[in-house]
């Protein structure tokens, strides 16, 4: 039996400047997984290189049940069943957050029934609080920090993905909006997601139960342990824990 | 998955229409190739005009003979019209009917993907005097009639509203404008003529394909709308399927009033044919408290050449100019828009969309002028194009301000699809071809938006079509 998730020997550059040198990790399906790692380590760099973003060089493998996914596209990689909620998400003028949804539902599903996704993004936004006004903006275009990282829990929602890349869901958050958010990505854990969660702080991991931590230095994995390693860093700091590793 | 079959080439079935779909004409008079005065005069008398017309046919046939060139535009492509080459006058045989099993499978297949409505495909097939059409158009004149409007064919007001026409026929447009306005004076046939009493207010929008009998696609059709004081109307002339012309030379007039207080709008979707040189001149007049607003957007011909004007002459009137232009391989769209700010108070604001691909060329030509002593006038000017590949995009705005408490901004942006934008979209699934359909949408989205529901899903559709294959 293959694993659910595994990166092997992977190696990620931006032109000349070598970031991932030899990054190895594997994640069980069902899981929630978290990798935390200084500013400017590499975290996000590795979640782009996952989705497959056209400026990160890849060598090495990463597989989702079996299918290696460096060789794909990106639009395949999404239909293989792998999200990235954006550290940053991207604004798009003129289109407006409905048809954004039906459209990417449609690509990702194959093919759509309307009833049933009009229920599921009601009964969604209401989860999330999400204003229906919303939907008739254009997406991403002036929303603030918060609204943009709802916006991003509401794909996660409503797509379903297989495996969630999630950069810094929880950052610039309210105390309401983070327990919101991370309401939703315990719902889609629940509905068959495992996540991959990249996040600075220990808050959002209270509301998960985390299976595994991984930190990220130099290039690659540094330490793998579970929740109890995130409250080291968060009462430590990163030197504390890589200097004992 | 059934993701991964091959979609039906859409374009290529597309590019067929444009090209091959010919039909046999029979014509019941048709003028020689090349342009004299004995045709101008067999126009007129054809038609069976007012003297009045033929004086203004052949001054305007002096007027075109002695007249230059346009020197904007694109002179390369302009010197390639051959005037000699050209029959300026053909009249189909009145009772000649094609039916609707003559059209090519094709075509209809090209109809079901845009979506059109059935009306308007048996009209853009060139099908005439259907029976359902005509019954809609004979109860909406009945309508009509009781508000006073008026909404005929060109040919058919000047027998049946010849003061009306009279007085503002070549007001807004001379016969010397430019060279094309000249010909199109000398030789105009077809084309549409409203006049909206003072005070009434047209709910609905006048759409030239309810005219189906009246030749209004021709090649030199006029048209002249007047808008009483108080009242509003929105036209819409065109639609966004392609619409096949043997003919390569197409040079419009459109004149626009509006009265103290009137509003119009004139919306037009332009898709020629890919061999189509379309020059046309389009001008309105707003005078106190009126407006005026252009949507034009143009997505086929090989050559365009349009500039909506708008002579702002009464204070407090406003312009308003959106016009979008995508070009494709092998096409020059050079289209803009011209204000001019003859009294004080007076406020214009144009934005301009353009996207050009493979080897196409958009550019903007603009121009606005405020007056010595119009004082306060505002007008702001905004132009965005989007650039593929190796096409080219070029801006000419000329501004004349000799007023100086004018408020006057400008603003241009020539961008490439952001990779960012491409990779977000991807990520959700969508293929290169429907991420950048998607963005280039939304580009054109303050002009769709401004369309009836029914011709922005036609124009985004088409626009998909367009772009298919032709990104990256
Ligand atoms: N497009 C780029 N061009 C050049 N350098 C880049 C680019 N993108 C990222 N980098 C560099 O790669 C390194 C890793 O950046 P990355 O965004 O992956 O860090 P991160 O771990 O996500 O940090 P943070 O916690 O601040 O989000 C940084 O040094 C960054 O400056
Ligand atoms: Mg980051």
């Amino acid at each position: 039996m293959s694993k659910f998730f595994e990166i092997k020997n992977l190696k990620v550059s931006i032109g000349d400047k070598n970031i991932i040198s030899d990054l190895n990790l594997t994640l069980d399906k069902g899981t929630i997984s978290t990798i935390m790692g200084k500013n400017g380590i590499g975290k996000s760099t590795l979640a782009y290189a996952i989705m497959g973003h056209p400026l990160y060089q890849t060598e090495g493998e990463v597989f989702l049940e079996g299918t290696e996914i460096l060789s794909l596209p990106v639009h395949k990689r999404a239909q293989t069943g792998i999200f990235l909620g954006f550290q940053h998400p991207i604004e798009v003028p003129g289109v407006t957050v409905v048809k954004f949804l039906q459209q990417a539902y449609k690509a990702l599903k194959g093919n759509i029934d309307y009833t049933k996704f009009q229920k599921s993004l009601s009964e969604w936004m209401e989860f999330l609080n999400i204003d229906k006004s919303f939907l008739y903006r254009y997406l991403n275009e002036g929303f603030s920090g918060g609204e943009k990282k709802k916006l991003e829990t509401l794909q996660l929602l409503l797509f379903n993905p297989k495996l969630a890349i999630l950069d810094e869901p929880d950052s610039g958050l309210d105390v309401d909006a983070l327990k919101i958010v991370g309401q939703g990505i315990k719902k889609a854990r629940e509905n068959g997601t495992t996540v991959l969660l990249i996040t600075h702080y220990q808050k959002l991991l209270d509301f998960l139960e985390v299976d595994k931590v991984f930190v990220l230095n130099d290039g690659k994995i540094a330490i793998e342990g579970d929740k109890s390693l995130a409250e080291t860093i968060e009462k430590h700091g990163y030197d504390f824990v890589l200097a004992k590793a | 998955m059934s993701k991964d079959e091959k979609k039906p080439n859409v374009k290529s079935i597309s590019e067929e229409y444009k090209y091959g779909f010919k039909t046999k004409e029979k014509y019941k008079f048709k003028s020689d190739k090349g342009l004299t005065e004995e045709i101008v005069r067999a126009i007129s008398e054809f038609k069976k005009e007012p003297e009045w017309m033929l004086e203004f046919r052949l001054k305007a046939y002096r007027a075109f003979k002695k007249m230059p060139m346009p020197w904007w535009g694109n002179t390369e492509l302009l010197n390639t019209v051959d005037f000699e080459n050209i029959h300026y006058y053909i009249k189909p045989e009145k009772d000649h009917k094609k039916s609707w099993d003559d059209v090519p499978e094709e075509i209809k297949e090209t109809f079901d993907k845009l979506g059109i409505p059935e009306v308007e495909r048996k009209f853009l097939a060139g099908v005439t005097a259907q029976y359902e059409s005509e019954v809609v158009y004979h109860s909406i004149k009945k309508e009509f009639e009781k508000l006073g409007i008026v909404f005929l064919d060109m040919d058919s007001a000047l027998k049946e509203y010849p003061d009306l026409v009279k007085k503002y026929f070549g007001t807004v447009i001379p016969i010397h404008d430019n060279k094309f306005a000249a010909l199109n004076s000398a030789v105009w046939s077809g084309g549409s003529f409203i006049y909206v009493p003072k005070g009434v207010k047209v709910e609905t929008p006048l759409q030239a394909y309810f005219r189906i009998n009246a030749q209004n696609m021709g090649q030199f059709e006029r048209t002249l709308i007047i808008a009483d004081e108080g009242s509003d109307v929105h036209y819409i002339e065109g639609c966004s399927a392609p619409v096949y012309s043997s003919d390569s030379l197409h040079a419009a007039v459109v004149e626009v009033i509006a009265l103290k207080g009137a509003r119009i709008r004139y919306s037009t979707i332009q898709n020629w044919s890919n061999n189509v040189y379309n020059l046309v001149t389009k001008r309105a007049v707003a005078y106190e408290n009126a407006t005026v607003e252009w949507v034009d957007g143009n997505i086929g011909a090989k050559f365009t050449m349009k500039y909506p004007a708008i002579f702002l002459k009464g204070e407090n009137a406003h312009a308003e100019v959106l016009s979008v232009a995508l070009a494709g391989d092998d096409q020059h769209q050079d289209s803009g828009a011209k204000v001019f700010h003859l009294a004080p108070n007076t406020t214009s604001r144009i934005v301009s969309k353009s996207i050009s691909t493979g080897t196409g060329r958009a550019s903007y030509r603009g121009w606005i002028k405020v007056n010595k002593g119009m004082k306060n006038c505002k007008s702001d000017v905004r132009c965005d194009a989007l650039i593929f590949g190796k096409s080219r995009s070029d801006t000419y705005p000329r501004m004349e301000v000799y007023e100086p408490t004018t408020k006057l901004t400008h603003e241009a942006t020539v961008s490439k699809i952001q990779e960012d934008q491409l990779f977000y979209l991807m990520s959700r699934g969508l293929s290169e071809d429907e991420a950048s359909t998607m963005i280039i949408n939304g580009f054109f989205e303050p002009f769709t938006k401004e369309l009836p529901m029914e011709y922005a899903v036609e124009f985004n559709r088409l626009v998909s079509m367009e772009m298919e294959g032709s990104i990256g």
